[in-house]
């Protein structure tokens, strides 16, 4: 019989793949020491990063939180380094200033309902009737800060309903234009003769007050946060106008247009806070003296603006022609061919641009500290004159730095977010 | 169809304003340029009343007034006896310096950073990110005050390098890092110096010369020079035979502690300093963002066709992939140059005496000039800026993509 030829029957076991190709050592070794250039390199690295932290977490790590002056820290044998005290003892400054502390729920109240206010804007799984909550936010916010009478916000917002009023009973027998131009007029009528003796009077029949608060008082995170949403707030529309009037075929509206842009992007942000503050009174009518912070939130928004122009023309010139030309064909008008085709493309694809320009414009309220309002860094350096805190340096800057720092850093991430969910590529 | 056929202005009736295109853009023109005027009259008409109720009509005047304050960075001649008008001038100076060396430093941080980030060493890409990611995200006047800290509470105070047992030490004799500023070795010029500066123009203008018919040699008979290392050779050897040769007429005059203060050298002051190195920093975090996305945004396909053409890296690098990143990374890079000199003008926090602390500040406060200071201070930002814009696309012209 022919011996059988040696056939192996059984599967072998699988064998563990070898140490160093799979796991966490495969991973060192491709993204490590892949070479030896690459593995001094990473060591050389690793070792920085090592004596950066060797150096600075004793320093951080003190025991200093409930120190209530810098000379307390320094006494004390226990603390060789930060004092953070300081962060404990003027938090509520720090994020209010001089807001009166009884009312400090206001400031609040209006933080936590401008989440609510923003998340049908931000995600759209939230429910789309919170929208009108949204549009209305603004007003209820100014209320809230600022607080007095609510009639003057409720007549302003009265404004929006007369104009729809007037629209609506005129766009039967006027024609479509004409009403939209009317309702535009009374309402605009209404909001510079009606509001104030209005307001005035319904406040007689019905007080609905709360204690006012005056813009000196207000300071710290807070006022960054409202002075950096309202200019976002404002200057995104401000900023689509402008684009648009840029890209615009109509020659005055397109030189207006580019010359404002041009004239806000070459000036820095001080000369126009300069101008808030020192100028601005030059050109209004003798008595009129409003806000510094009104003053301050306008020329913000002015000078974000002309950048979100900017950076939206670049949206615009990036779309190909033919989405032009197809809702042409499709025999939309100017304005729907815009709201309907150009601008949901247009600002998908600007979208990492425009949050850009939000965190510029979030980072630049800090500049208010120069012409003397109490943002966090202009109570930085109140704190530091202060006998308790002199002296104090890196504590009060690093706290700064991170408060700003999680807030540009979410609205970074959430772009991304974005990109990601608005991609159609695959 | 109905539109072409009709004859403009036959049947013309007011409606056809609004409601026909033709005319349409018309009447709004008109009507916004009206409102423009209209606004800016009210505006100006607002100024000239509320001026003439403070008994202060626009008069440039002030200008040719002695100034009447001291600035301790000049690079021209100033005291507290020249005109408002060369302090504005020294301002402007002091703005560009800070802007011109800031630009350097970022670009160069930038770069580099930029392409770390792309590196395929894990903590190396991290580090960077971090390095990006803090940058980019705190307030620029935040970083400037911090840089400014650092150096007047961690550096030594001049008398400390004093005595036996100083506590403080020169590097090499030559540099002196103190909380008043930084003392660095200043070239004198002796005796004979001319000709070694001369030899020094001319090799420039031979590495120029020589680049160019290294070029056209390639072109002709395929043979590659070492250019850059002949380069090298030329900027250096020349000039430093000749200060050789003619005996050192160029020297270096050291700082040195005289008394309680360094004499001698340059002196920068840590303003300088500080807001140099933290709007580099700063500006050098967006710089490196447009370089990777630069980088990114060129095709695989490109540094492979390169390399199957049998180019070697670097040369795939500097002749493939660089020149077509560049025309990405170029108009980005031209609007943080502006940026970088915009934000300049937060000198004032640190007390560095640029146009906003002259013009703006001193000059502003002292003559009370509001309105006059500050228009002119925006138009020399706004001349500075467009000057800026038109030098770099220029440039951006010259490297775009030639389309048909």
């Amino acid at each position: 019989m022919k011996p059988e030829p040696y056939v192996r029957r059984e599967m072998l076991a699988p064998q563990p793949a070898p140490l160093g190709e799979t796991g966490i050592l495969r991973w060192m070794k491709a993204n490590l020491f892949s070479g030896p250039v690459n593995s001094v390199i990473s060591i050389a690295a690793g070792l920085f990063v090592l004596y950066v932290l060797y150096r600075l977490l004793p320093w951080a790590i003190q025991p200093s939180w409930n120190a209530t002056s810098l000379s307390q820290c320094q006494d004390d044998p226990n603390i060789t380094g930060a004092c953070w005290g300081v962060i404990h003892d003027r938090f509520n400054q720090l994020m209010f200033a001089f807001y009166p502390h009884e009312l400090q729920w206001r400031p609040l109240l209006a933080f936590g309902l401008m989440f609510v206010a923003i998340a049908p804007v931000l995600f759209d799984k939230v429910p789309r009737f919170l929208l009108a909550f949204t549009a209305m936010f603004p007003l209820l916010a100014i209320w809230l800060l600022w607080g007095g009478s609510a009639w003057p916000e409720l007549m302003v917002l009265a404004g929006f309903f007369i104009g729809y009023a007037v629209h609506k009973a005129l766009v039967g027998p006027a024609g479509e234009l004409t009403a939209i131009i009317l309702g535009v007029l009374a309402t605009l009528l209404w909001w510079i003769f009606g509001v104030s003796p209005v307001a005035e009077m319904l406040q007689g029949v019905v007080p609905l007050d709360i204690t006012p608060v005056e813009s000196s008082k207000f300071g710290g995170l807070m006022l960054s946060i409202t002075i950096g949403l309202a200019g976002i707030a404002f200057s995104f529309p401000l900023g689509i106008i402008l684009a648009l009037g840029r890209q615009s075929d109509m020659f005055i509206i397109k030189t207006l247009s580019v010359g404002y842009i041009e004239f806000i992007r070459g000036v820095p942000l001080i000369t126009l806070l300069f101008v808030a503050s020192v100028l601005l009174n030059y050109f209004l009518p003798r008595g009129t003296n409003f806000d510094l912070i009104l003053r301050v939130v306008i020329m913000v928004t002015l000078f974000a603006a002309a950048y979100m122009a900017e950076v939206i023309r670049g949206g615009l010139a990036a779309l190909p022609k033919g989405q032009y030309e197809a809702a042409d064909a499709l025999g939309l008008d100017y304005w729907k061919a815009m709201r309907l085709i150009i601008m949901p493309q247009a600002l998908k694809i600007s979208i990492p641009g425009i949050v850009g320009t939000f965190i510029g414009l979030f980072k630049d309220t800090t500049l208010v500290s120069i012409i003397g309002l109490l943002d966090p860094i202009g109570l930085a350096n109140s704190i530091r004159g202060t006998t308790d805190w002199n002296g104090i340096v890196w504590e009060l800057y690093l706290f700064i730095a991170l408060m700003f720092w999680v807030f540009t850093f979410s609205m970074s991430r959430y772009s991304m977010y974005l990109e990601n969910k608005l991609k159609t590529t695959h | 169809m109905a539109m072409a056929d009709q004859p403009a202005g036959k049947s013309f009736r007011l409606s056809m304003l609004l409601y026909d295109t033709r005319y349409r853009s018309i009447t709004i023109q008109v009507i916004m340029l009206t409102l423009f005027v209209i606004g800016v009259w009210w505006l100006i008409n607002n100024m000239y009343t509320n001026l003439a109720i403070a008994n202060k009509a626009p008069d440039f005047g002030f200008l040719w007034n002695p100034s009447g304050y001291d600035i301790n960075q000049h690079m021209i001649d100033y005291s507290s006896q020249s005109t408002n008008a060369r302090a504005w001038l020294v301002g402007l100076l002091n703005t560009l310096l800070v802007a011109f060396l800031g630009c350097i430093l970022a670009t160069v941080l930038g770069v580099f950073i930029g392409v770390l980030r792309l590196s395929k060493n894990w903590i190396i890409s991290r580090l960077m990110t971090v390095y990006i990611e803090t940058f980019r995200n705190v307030p620029v006047l935040l970083w400037i005050l911090f840089a400014n800290s650092i150096f007047i509470d961690t550096l030594p105070q001049p008398k400390t390098f004093r005595g036996e047992n100083a506590t403080s030490h020169m590097l090499w004799d030559a540099f002196a890092f103190t909380n008043r500023g930084f003392y660095i070795p200043k070239p004198t010029f002796g005796e004979g110096y001319l000709p070694v500066l001369i030899v020094f123009a001319l090799s420039i203008v031979a590495i120029f010369i020589f680049r160019k018919w290294a070029y056209k040699r390639q072109e002709a008979t395929g043979e590659i020079l070492p250019v850059f290392w002949i380069g090298v050779g030329l900027f250096f050897i020349p000039a430093i035979v000749t200060q050789l040769v003619m005996g050192s007429p160029i020297g270096l005059e050291y700082p040195a502690l005289k008394g309680f203060n360094f004499k001698g050298g340059f002196h920068l002051r840590n303003s300088l300093i500080s807001l140099w190195l933290a709007l580099s920093l700063y500006t050098a975090a967006f710089i490196a963002e447009a370089v990777r996305a630069g980088i990114m945004a060129i095709n695989k396909g490109q540094s492979e066709a390169a390399a199957a053409l049998g180019l070697r890296q670097n040369r795939v690098m500097s002749l493939v992939v660089l020149p077509q990143a560049l025309r990405v990374i170029i108009p980005p890079l031209i609007s943080q140059y502006l940026n970088l000199t915009k934000n300049s003008s937060l000198a004032i926090a640190v007390g560095y005496m640029d146009l906003t602390g002259t013009l703006g500040g001193i000059t502003l406060n002292q003559t009370g000039r509001a309105l006059e200071c500050i228009l002119l201070l925006m138009l020399t930002y706004l001349a500075i800026s467009l000057t800026i814009s038109m030098v770099m696309n220029i440039y951006n012209n010259s490297v775009k993509l030639k389309e048909r």
